[in-house]
């Protein structure tokens, strides 16, 4: 799994039917310290996170259609929970 | 299967139901000499570990086969803590 913020909404009225009524984000996977890393993604939401929540995602294609609570799901990124805090020794 | 340490905990509250009661630790890989290499990332604990201690994790949909048959929706997973290990 990955830490990311989420950095917006994405809205697509033609989607495949295993999308409908999933609701996707787009976040911005970061470091355990909070920098930007890597690409921003598509991911569908299950536990109902907003703009500037940290998140934690998934980034496998089986997890993210569990999160979703449907199988064959073409999706391959889902956020699983809302974190609260990391704690880092180092 | 990759040699991690574990630097840290991640505390969520709301998350996936299949989430309840399974901890969540932030694993930096290891290269064989014992140096950090790659990026950082958080994986479920199927072991008991805690910080400080290196441990072996895997990668994909099984690192969820240890909650059988709760269905964890994760991607990487502490499958095992290292007494140590020997290189050549």
């Amino acid at each position: 799994m990955q830490l990311a913020r989420v950095v917006g909404t994405v809205v697509a009225s033609q989607k495949h039917p295993k999308f409908e009524g999933a609701k996707l984000l787009l976040v911005q996977p970061t470091t355990v310290d909070d920098r930007p890393q890597g690409v921003p993604l598509l991911a569908v939401d299950s536990v109902g996170a907003g703009v500037s929540e940290k998140v934690l995602i998934v980034i496998e294609g089986r997890a993210a259609g569990e999160a979703l609570g449907r199988k064959g799901a073409p999706v391959d990124a889902a956020i699983i929970g809302i974190v609260d805090h990391v704690d880092v020794v180092e | 299967m990759q040699l991690a340490k574990v630097i840290g905990n991640v505390v969520v509250t709301r998350k996936d139901e299949n989430l309840a009661g399974v901890t969540l630790l932030v694993l930096q890989p290891l290269a064989t000499d014992g140096s950090k290499i790659g990026r950082t990332l958080v994986a479920v604990d199927a072991m008991g570990a805690g910080v400080g201690e290196t441990v072996f994790f895997v990668r994909g949909k099984e690192a969820s086969f240890p909650f059988h048959p709760t269905e964890v929706p994760a991607d990487a997973g502490v499958v095992g803590i290292v007494d140590h290990w020997h290189v050549g």
